[in-house]
């Protein structure tokens, strides 16, 4: 069978149709969202055998016309990209890095990926000469690259706030030399954030992410400190205060949701009810065996509640644009291009992830796993196999993405979700892939809804 | 068109600038996601 070209679907009272290959994306009739399913395989005489009765014989003539207009334009049936030649960073540019200035954490949250901060190793700090060598080694990298990106990330980053900071300086300077531009973020938890730290992150930062779960239940559930008690109430006030002081600079409030809140749109309102506009829920990322992990069972829940929240969204946004759930934007017009789309998140090759150590990983989902060890950065990327490994896992090489309509949207997925569930790289992640197409058609949903 | 509304039009194809892309967009997993992988909502820097 071939692969499908096109993708139909009906949600918050629009029939949309995708088209795979052009991108283009339409709302249609009822009359077209039926004859589409038998277009490409049947004759006109058939299709009005089988429609005339419901839809009359004019209707269906014009709307087999303005199909057959549309794939001629390009817009529907397009053929598939042609991307022979597709050569994808040859150069081995780096151009982001995850920089775990501290394998260390003050919270002690149960599904923590990073193993309570440690990644599996000791705890650590890193040091001032290793985060500029770290700096150093993505300018040396970034060949003509002009935006590099350095996430200070954990662990918790503001244990080791004074290099952080002398790292930003540090990264200022090595911009004007190298004609380069940094874009610090940082990834916190909010306990170490006081005045200073604030004001120092919303000068310096383009993006804070503050991990909290929503509601504060569920968030005591999990985020606990070192002594077992909740945090919620140690952070909240403290990111509210972040997020007021951030007006209109970039800042996203991040969540995990478990099997034990599939009701995550009731985080996502708790957030939004706090007076937060940029919100991001995630699903759990952990070993199907933990309790707490989302499995095959819960899916039909998981799904049914993004499109309830769709429903939701759409009528917040039409009264309060400046909401953003991430998961539910989606820029169909300025868009990432095809190779973007075609190659993913960069891991691995683009982007790396660099331990307190100066250890390299693909990224920080792989740090500590010995056998995912790139390089240092003191002598580089060493594990030319691994790199090119990831490099090669891309939508055209990974079977299951090659079949998938929503494959230019997700690009293949997260290398680590796909290693971690299926000890394999090219196995994109089941679980993910049925959210992230769910999640898709909510976003286009949601679109088709707010241009009315 | 009259059963059709085009929210957007042709837009993969016309993205193709060569085969290799300038790769001055953010990193996706840098904006806020950390465990997941959505590239379609991110900006192109150059247009």
């Amino acid at each position: 069978m071939g692969k499908k070209r096109i993708h139909k679907f009906y949600m918050n009272n629009k029939y949309i149709v995708l088209d795979v290959n052009s991108g283009s994306v339409h709302v249609v009739d009822k009359i077209v969202y039926d004859i589409l399913e038998y277009y490409e395989t049947e004759t006109l005489d058939y299709i009005l055998s089988k429609f005339t009765s419901e839809y009359g014989k004019k209707a269906v003539i014009d709307v087999y016309e303005e199909i057959t207009k549309l794939k001629e334009q390009g817009l529907l049936y397009a053929p598939e990209q042609n991307l022979v030649g597709l050569s994808y960073n040859k150069d081995n540019v780096v151009k982001a890095l995850c920089l775990h200035v501290a394998h260390d954490c003050n919270l002690k949250c149960d599904y923590c990926f990073a193993a309570q901060g440690n990644f599996k190793g000791d705890r650590s700090l890193m040091s001032l000469e290793t985060g500029k060598r770290a700096l150093e080694f993505l300018v040396e990298n970034s060949g003509n690259r002009r935006n590099l990106e350095v996430d200070f990330f954990g662990g918790e980053p503001l244990m080791n706030f004074q290099v952080v900071k002398d790292l930003v300086e540090y990264g200022r300077d090595l911009e004007k030399k190298y004609n380069k531009r940094f874009r610090f973020t940082i990834t916190t938890n909010g306990v170490l954030l006081d005045e200073d730290k604030m004001d120092f992150i919303n000068e310096n930062m383009e993006n804070i992410v503050m991990s909290i779960d929503g509601r504060k239940e569920i968030n005591d559930n999990m985020r606990k400190t070192i002594t077992g008690k909740g945090s919620y109430d140690i952070i909240l006030p403290k990111f509210k205060a972040m997020a007021e002081k951030r007006k209109d600079k970039d800042y996203y409030i991040r969540g995990t949701f478990t099997n034990r809140n599939i009701d995550f749109s009731k985080d996502i309102m708790d957030f939004y009810e706090n007076g937060f506009k940029s919100v991001s829920v995630e699903p759990v990322v952990t070993s199907e065996k933990e309790e707490y992990a989302l499995r095959e069972e819960h899916l039909n829940r998981v799904l049914e509640e993004y499109e309830k929240f769709s429903r939701e969204y759409i009528n917040i946004k039409k009264r309060d644009k400046d909401f953003n759930f991430f998961h539910f934007m989606i820029d169909l017009t300025q868009g990432p291009c095809i190779i973007k789309r075609t190659v993913g998140c960069g891991a691995g090759s683009e982007y790396l992830a660099i331990t307190p150590e100066g250890d390299l990983y693909p990224c920080h989902q792989f740090v500590g796993e010995k056998e995912f060890n790139l390089g240092n950065i003191f002598e580089g990327i060493k594990n030319n196999t691994l790199r090119k490994e990831f490099k090669e896992a891309n939508i055209f090489n990974k079977e299951e993405c090659n079949q998938c309509w929503a494959r230019y949207y997700c690009s293949g997925g997260c290398h680590a979700n796909a290693y971690y569930s299926n000890s394999d790289l090219m196995k994109p992640y089941k679980l993910g892939c049925e959210m992230e197409k769910k999640r898709i058609e909510c976003a286009i949903s949601i679109l088709a809804n707010l241009g009315d | 068109m009259k059963y059709i509304k085009t929210l957007v039009g042709n837009t993969l194809e016309k993205s193709k600038l060569g085969n290799q892309g300038c790769g001055e967009c953010q990193t996706s997993c840098q904006s806020a996601c950390k465990t997941s992988c959505t590239v379609g909502n991110q900006k192109c820097e150059n247009k």
